[in-house]
């Protein structure tokens, strides 16, 4: 006997290591291309989501009214044309008259007069335009009618254009995928969670509790879901938590029916009639047998439930159900840049062009993990 | 004998796949030839290339996979054939037939549909011609009422039946050369002899080479006029059958030949106690029904059977399918609701629910036919085997299951390293084994087998059944043997029980009934499984 102990822990330490389904999987999706470049692309994409916020600089909250719907663009603002209007617009509220300005590198110095004595504060007119900053009193004539002041000019980029109340585009942009992206995963996470116990009960107990089950997805499927929605805000209010909430409670039904006909089908497979042949208990063979095998369909559903989520969420904060402003989701965006189409095209084409490239990256990758678990289809 | 034209020639045929681990050459460089209206079988093991070999001739390939080499018919190589040239050879002239007539068949139309369409097409023949045309095409092939089966859907007919209208659909277009690959193994043994006949039949009839892709040496022998054996992607050895059967050249040959399993199972002790017991089981299954539906069909698969398993005896059970043994074997187990008593060691589990069968069901193990479908494939082969430890031996920590599972395997013939692969990493054989060491690592008391060898390659049969004969020897188990293989039951079972709809035909020690069958049916099967000579078909 010690031999054969000890021979078992020898083998022990090293036994070989196999390649589990999950591997090979791994290695076909690896081979894909167009799968693996829309992973990448995905993974940049929440990265610039998640971080990119906080290195642009302009906040997603903070009105530029000098800036209402500029176009977007690699060079600064204010462009030289741009500075004679905003120091007219500033000084015309300073009730004084221009009587010339010029400038010098990145200064901007301005004389003006008045008939009235020009009162110091008036600098904090300059301030307030979006255009100039750092504004000083260079000199004031003896009399106080005339002064000098001199501002720099304040370099502004906004390289997605700004929108219809003068915000970043780009900030808002950025800020919005955070807000999709985080809808889509949690909202599909729950999905997916409620619809694989449910689903995966009710295949595997089967009978009675099947038909009772399923009857009740049946019922709530019935049910509209924008008045399912509208009934939510209603009760509790414009709620971010809420939005996952109605979308997940949705989505769920379609993950459990085809939870349930999966489990169906794995109930019937040999392995598992072995495992109650051992008298393995019902949540054994659920836990170790039902739910692993019937990973791979919902790991395929679930990357095209999350596009289904995100243009969900779309669609309700078009229609004024969802995020609330000043935050933002790509669907609000695109809705508001539906609006301007024609005066302001950049408003449409630079959030559609996230969503939509986000949406292709998702359902390629949901097409190439397709193919790696389920290989003999092809 | 004159040597017949050439139809079909094979020349330096190479298959390879290419797979995420690298290329795997199927088919090696091979050489056939098959003659007009000559019946030519290729042989092998399951892996060795045999039927990669005719996928590339009609180039049906998967679309990982690429063939060099050149196959020629009639002049014409199709490997470099174009499409529409490819069309009107394959399909016309050399037609296939495939093992599974369940899938071959398309389930949403009825028979008559199916072979109309392509008669239609091919012939250019009006619908009501070609309708005639399909009718006389099920005659030959011997459908009982035509007429009526022309409307039948799949799912209404038998494998058998099946399997002669794959044999019309073929047959529909007049061809040179009719690939056949395994189109018997699926169905029963009876089954099997009367397409063997039918094809031999229209052969001759109709004067087309069939080429026959098999394990089954039974069936080449009775049927082929030349045989070439193929192993790993090569050809080891070829000629006339009967000169490679009675003088075999290779090594693989022979072995192929003696993979018989032999060796009988002495009877347990008269005086041994009976350990399990069935009284008049009877299991009835409900079909349909329902609320508006009325009431349900009823079929009664198993009808009050006796039988009394002693200890270390080996009781086989042989029938065709739908006999109802397998379900005898669930239902003594008590994984069906049954009727009927059942006692384990004196003590009655008829009534007993799950709660109370789980400390028995150590007891009392199953192993499966299908070792590609009873292991779950995300689990490793150390969680399979261990699986039934969690249950039964809860108080085991992680380091004891594992050095048990070590044991199980060692015990199976397998390499204790090989534990933390997953399931399709091994072959066939293995997996039986795996499946074995799951059942024998809770050292049960009876063990219902049911068909543990049908889906294995003759000489892994040969290994499995003399490993569970050691393990029977070493541990005294009691085994309930189901098959349909009469060699297998020999082989390893000392009492034996026929079954047919339900009921025991005939009962008895194994070599008795063997030697001397009483009752028609056990007669039937014997001969259609035993006896090349009475089933003697290319005369």
């Amino acid at each position: 006997m010690t031999d054969a102990t000890a021979a078992s822990a020898t083998v022990a330490a090293k036994p070989v290591v196999g390649r589990s389904l999950w591997g090979d999987a791994w290695a076909r999706l690896k081979a894909n291309k167009a799968a693996m470049i829309s992973l990448y692309y995905l993974i940049l994409m929440a990265v610039v989501c998640i971080v990119g916020p906080f290195f642009v600089s302009h906040q997603y909250t903070t009105i530029y009214p000098d800036y209402v719907r500029t176009a977007p663009s690699f060079s600064s603002y204010p462009r030289p044309e741009m500075i004679e209007t905003a120091l007219s617009d500033a000084v015309k509220r300073m009730r004084v008259d221009i009587k010339e300005w010029h400038q010098e590198g990145s200064r901007v110095s301005v004389t003006v007069t008045s008939s009235k004595k020009v009162d110091e504060r008036n600098v904090r007119y300059l301030e307030r335009s979006d255009a100039f900053d750092s504004v000083t009193v260079d000199s004031t004539s003896s009399d106080g009618l005339e002064m000098v002041m001199s501002a720099s000019v304040k370099q502004q980029y906004f390289l997605f254009g700004t929108d219809n109340v003068g915000r970043d585009l780009l900030s808002r942009t950025l800020m919005a995928g955070r807000i999709s992206l985080a809808i889509g995963l949690l909202a599909g996470i729950v999905a997916v969670v409620i619809g694989v116990v449910y689903g995966a009960t009710a295949g595997f107990m089967g009978g009675k509790t099947d038909e009772v089950m399923m009857r009740i997805v049946d019922v709530l499927y019935s049910l509209p879901f924008i008045f399912f929605v509208i009934m939510l805000v209603v009760f509790f209010g414009r709620n971010f938590v809420l939005m996952f909430l109605a979308v997940g409670a949705v989505l769920w039904l379609d993950m459990a029916r085809i939870v349930r006909g999966q489990a169906l089908s794995i109930r019937r497979q040999e392995y598992v009639q072995a495992a109650e042949a051992m008298g393995v208990s019902s949540r054994g063979i659920v836990r170790r047998h039902v739910i692993p095998n019937l990973l791979g369909p919902v790991v395929i559903y679930m990357t095209l439930l999350v596009p289904q989520v995100i243009l969900l969420e779309s669609f309700l904060s078009f229609l004024g159900l969802g995020v609330q402003e000043p935050m933002t989701s790509w669907g609000v965006l695109i809705s508001a840049g539906a609006a301007n189409i024609g005066s302001a095209n950049w408003m449409l084409l630079f959030p559609a062009f996230f969503l939509v490239s986000t949406l292709f990256a998702l359902n390629f990758i949901g097409d190439g993990l397709r193919d790696a678990l389920d290989p003999k289809d092809r | 004998m004159s040597t017949p034209e050439t139809v079909l020639a094979v020349n330096d045929l190479r298959v390879r796949f290419r797979t995420l681990d690298g290329v795997v050459d199927a088919v090696k460089g091979i050489n056939l030839r098959v003659g007009a209206g000559e019946t030519v079988a290729i042989v092998g093991e399951s892996g060795s290339g045999k039927s990669q070999t005719m996928m590339a001739a009609m180039r049906l390939l998967a679309s990982n996979g690429e063939a060099t080499g050149s196959v020629d018919y009639r002049g014409r190589n199709l490997l470099t054939l174009s499409k529409s040239g490819l069309n009107e050879v394959r399909g016309r002239k050399i037609t296939m037939i495939f093992q599974e007539p369940m899938t071959s068949l398309d389930p949403l139309y009825t028979i008559g549909n199916q072979l109309i369409e392509p008669i239609q097409r091919h012939r250019k023949l009006g619908a009501s011609a070609a309708r005639e045309e399909a009718l006389k095409l099920l005659r030959l092939v011997k459908i009982p009422d035509p007429e009526r089966r022309m409307k039948s859907y799949p799912y209404e007919m038998s494998g058998g039946q099946r399997q002669r209208v794959m044999i019309a659909m073929a047959l529909a277009n007049d061809p040179d050369i009719l690939i056949a690959d395994e189109p018997t193994t699926a169905l029963d043994v009876t089954i099997q002899a009367q397409i063997l006949t039918l094809l031999a039949e229209l052969q001759r009839k109709l004067g087309m080479a069939i080429v026959f892709i098999t394990h089954d040496l039974g069936i080449v022998r009775r049927f082929a006029d030349r045989v070439y054996v193929m192993r790993q992607g090569e050809v080891v050895e070829e000629g006339a059958t009967e000169a490679v059967f009675s003088a075999p050249n290779h090594a693989y040959t022979k072995m192929l030949l003696s993979a018989e399993p032999t060796g009988r199972k002495a009877p347990p002790s008269p005086n041994a106690p009976v350990l399990l017991e069935g009284r008049n089981v009877e299991v009835v299954f409900k079909i349909g029904g329902g609320f508006l539906a009325g009431d349900p069909m009823q079929l009664r698969a198993v009808d009050r059977i006796n039988i009394a398993l002693k200890k270390g005896q080996t009781i086989g059970i042989v029938g065709e399918s739908g006999s109802g043994k397998s379900t005898l074997g669930r239902a003594l187990l008590r994984l069906l609701p049954s009727e009927g008593g059942v006692r384990f060691e004196n003590r009655d589990i008829s009534k007993a629910d799950r709660g109370e069968m789980r400390p028995l069901r150590r007891e009392l193990q199953l192993v499966f036919q299908d070792p590609f479908g009873s292991l779950s494939p995300r689990m490793t082969v150390g969680q399979i085997i261990t699986e039934g430890l969690l249950v039964h031996e809860p108080s085991l920590s992680r380091k004891q299951r594992d050095e048990r599972a070590c044991q199980a395997l060692e015990e199976v013939g397998l390499d204790p390293f090989v534990r933390n692969r997953y399931p399709h990493e091994f072959s066939g054989g293995q997996r039986q084994r795996i499946a074995i060491a799951r059942a024998m690592i809770l050292k049960p008391k009876v063990v219902v087998l049911d068909e543990p060898t049908s889906a294995l390659d003759r000489s892994v049969q040969k290994q499995i059944v003399e490993l569970l004969r050691k393990l029977q020897k070493d541990h005294d188990l009691s085994y309930l043997f189901i098959s349909h293989d009469l060699a297998v039951v020999r082989a390893m079972a000392d009492y034996l029980i026929v079954m047919k709809q339900g009921k025991i035909v005939e009962e008895g020690m194994t070599d008795a009934i063997f030697d001397n069958p009483r009752e028609e049916y056990t007669q039937t099967l014997m001969a259609a499984a035993m006896d090349p000579t009475k089933f003697r078909l290319s005369a």
